[in-house]
């Protein structure tokens, strides 16, 4: 101890001496955190800051996930990249595939000689970040899944248990239609369509949402999003979208609002929302899992991630690089991740994270608050690891352009679903056209 | 005009100087981006630019097999004819009324200047919120009155909202050239008219519309490429091109791919495709509205 502080000591002393204004190393660290969650992310550099005097983290705000990417992009082209860029998971496919671009979080890890181990990553938030060789692309940061909102006080005035959330989406379709003949104008909606009703549906249920393993497995993947099953959920979905059971509030999250207002008094979303639903909503909530249909074998399995990951731009001094990995560390400690979990309500990205947290009393104290987590702490499938693909945005673009003309009863479910497949696989061909090296 | 004098520099070096600062900023800021994009446009690259192909005209051809792209030409056809007339009838009475106010008038014209320098994403932030299906004022009231409004599933209202929000945000500026127009035409002219006993209808008909014509054309051009071109950012906060792709006019989608989609090739062939438009349409403007404007 006296060793190392008497050699930092003439370090700092030695740095004072040649570069002044370099006494620490800057690490420069673009984010698309806003507001309270922006603040969570400038604790966690002050955190990180105060702990150690040899790297300075900064994190910059830039704007919504897609901007985020552009300005890393951009900034790249130009030879200005930051040292980390916190990336969506829409563009994680985007990101793997530049491989000049980035280095391998499991790399910069090695290099720096901090222990690490893949393995205390919760596998469904760690394999979605995994190269298929096993090596750890990015750093898990914001994870969260999707997961069922319900009005209790709603339920009470329908005539419903409120205790007694809707399990199967049969369930769903009927306490909708008590809500509606007790009044409610919107029973159900959702959000990130994609995401909730045919991502997460897909491994939920246990079927492939796309093939080679949702394109885990290999760039030559393609579309499968149009079976049966997924015909007779967006066909069920549109007989009550008709009966008014269903109402269609926009694409993204543009339906989050709808829940804590009280209009729709059942909502598929992201975990991310329980946050803004315990600070805004006026009535009793429930939080259950998703819903899915029994006769399913295999269902349920696990839901898929969505958030983003931090990842290690190329072309930075090794300095910043061993920075970076101690930063990381620091993230990724119990007690940080624990913390990040109960204040944001993403998931812990660690197995020590959660346990901590359960072992605290957190779960007992806040109902709700571990749905998100047991539905995704459990061992996946090949088909339910996760989804990863190139060009996604446009792929969860055409699903919206395609929905909608169902909810606007121009289009049957079939064929939206077979049209979205046959679009869709048009850019997974042109994306791995581009990639192809 | 045969006694004007010319002035002929002797020079031969002086005159290049003279406009050389201004070719440089036309060649830096139009056509060095112009010839960019043209390159890009036959490149497939990948996001971060690492890896670069030459592909010829293949992100052409593949805009041009997509039926959506070229069912995208209809809907900014109707898109740009509806922001630019409604655009101009509606700045044309707005300066019409104006130019007739005596008391306030300032107040008036600076209230009318105002919607100009709200930036388009948020004017199309603000007609959504006004017409937003379940919370929208505007939505509210069109229910009261018996119309279901849901720009969110129903094409024509899609379309007639970011119609609105694309004029609101462009007519100060036509309203500013039509009042300019017309408070530069001679009040001798019109006091003449209405002493041989023309009333104000004719009056505008025979004297004063003609005499705006300059203005007009100008602002036909002006409105067609704003139409064209600086309509995305109102398309994208309000109805991100839905429902389906109803509302996707060719510069939404050319935003769309290139900065959210990160296709940068097919973004640049987009946007060649789009120059020629604009180019073609200005020319047709030129060649065959202008000779019935009179200076």
């Amino acid at each position: 101890m006296k060793l190392k502080s008497l050699v930092s000591c003439s370090l700092v002393a030695l740095a004072a001496f040649s570069a002044p204004a370099h006494a620490q190393v800057e690490i420069q660290w673009w984010h698309a955190m806003g507001g309270a969650l922006g603040e969570w992310v400038n604790d966690l550099a002050k955190g990180f800051n105060e702990s150690q005097k040899q790297y300075k983290v900064t994190p910059t705000f830039k704007g919504s996930y897609p901007e985020t990417l552009t300005a890393g992009i951009a900034a790249f082209r130009a030879g200005n990249q930051p040292d980390i860029l916190q990336v969506f998971e829409v563009g994680t496919a985007t990101m793997m595939a530049s491989k000049g671009a980035i280095v391998p979080v499991g790399k910069v890890m090695k290099d720096s000689g901090l222990k690490f181990d893949p393995a205390a990553y919760v596998p469904a938030v760690a394999g979605y970040y995994t190269a298929p060789n096993g090596q750890m692309l990015s750093m898990p940061f914001n994870s969260s899944t999707t997961i069922f909102y319900y009005n209790k006080d709603a339920f009470k005035a329908a005539g419903l248990d409120p205790n007694k959330p809707p399990v199967t989406w049969a369930e769903v379709a009927l306490a909708a239609a008590k809500l509606k003949a007790a009044g409610q104008k919107c029973p159900f909606t959702t959000s990130w369509i994609s995401w909730t009703q045919l991502e997460s549906f897909s491994a939920w249920h246990n079927v492939e949402f796309a093939t080679k393993g949702n394109g885990m497995n290999g760039s030559d993947a393609r579309l499968a999003f149009n079976t049966p099953l997924h015909v007779r959920h967006i066909q069920d979905l549109e007989n009550m979208a008709k009966q008014g059971l269903f109402v269609y509030k926009g694409r993204e999250n543009k339906a989050d609002v709808t829940f804590p207002s009280g209009e729709c008094a059942m909502i598929t979303a992201s975990a991310g929302l329980l946050g803004a639903i315990k600070k805004n909503a006026k009535f009793d909530f429930g939080v259950a899992p998703l819903p899915y249909y029994q006769d399913v074998a295999g269902a349920p399995q696990n839901t898929v991630i969505g958030g983003a990951s931090l990842w290690v731009m190329a072309g930075k001094p090794a300095d910043h690089y061993k920075g970076v990995a101690s930063f990381f560390n620091y993230l990724s400690s119990p007690e940080v991740q624990s913390a990040s979990h109960k204040r944001t309500g993403y998931l812990p990205i660690t197995t020590a994270a959660f346990k901590l947290t359960e072992q605290s009393g957190y779960y007992k104290e806040n109902p709700g608050a571990d749905v998100a987590v047991n539905q995704m702490i459990r061992k996946t499938t090949d088909k339910s690891r996760g989804i990863r693909l190139g060009n996604f945005l446009q792929i969860r673009t055409i699903i919206d352009e395609e929905l909608e003309q169902v909810w606007a009863g121009k289009k049957s479910s079939k064929d939206a679903l077979d049209e979205a497949v046959k679009r869709g696989n048009e850019q997974l061909e042109r994306f791995q056209a581009a990639n192809k090296s | 005009m045969a006694a004007e004098k010319r002035v002929v520099f002797r020079s031969a070096w002086l005159p290049w100087v003279l406009i050389g600062p201004q070719a440089a900023v036309i060649l830096v800021f139009f056509f060095w981006p112009a010839v960019e994009t043209v390159l890009q446009s036959m490149q497939r690259q990948d996001a971060f630019g690492t890896s670069t192909e030459w592909v010829g005209f293949a992100n052409f051809a593949q805009l041009f097999a997509d039926p959506s792209y070229l069912a995208s030409f209809k809907t900014t056809a109707i898109f740009s004819v509806l922001v630019a007339v409604v655009g101009i009838v509606l700045s044309l009475l707005l300066a019409v009324f104006a130019d007739r106010v005596i008391r306030a008038a300032v107040v008036y014209k600076t209230l009318l200047i105002w919607p100009y320098a709200v930036a388009p994403a948020v004017a199309g932030v603000l007609w959504l919120f006004m017409f937003a299906p379940s919370v929208g004022v505007v939505s509210y009231a069109l229910r009261q009155a018996g119309i279901e409004w849901n720009a969110l599933l129903d094409s024509g209202q899609a379309m007639a909202l970011i119609v609105m929000a694309a004029v609101w945000n462009q007519i100060s500026y036509n309203f500013l050239f039509f009042l300019a127009g017309l408070q530069s035409i001679p009040k001798s002219l019109i006091e003449a008219a209405a002493i041989d006993g023309a009333g104000p209808w004719r009056r505008f008909w025979t004297i004063v519309f003609p005499l705006l014509s300059p203005t007009g054309f100008f602002l036909l051009v002006i409105n067609i490429i704003y139409a064209f071109f600086g309509t995305f950012g109102i398309i994208d906060a309000a109805t991100e091109g839905g429902p389906g792709k109803e509302t996707a006019v060719l510069v939404y989608k050319l935003y769309y791919d290139g900065f959210k989609a990160l296709d940068l090739g097919g973004s640049a062939a987009q946007s060649v495709v789009l120059m020629a438009i604009v180019m073609t349409l200005t020319f047709i403007q030129f060649r065959f509205i202008e000779n019935k404007v009179n200076y």
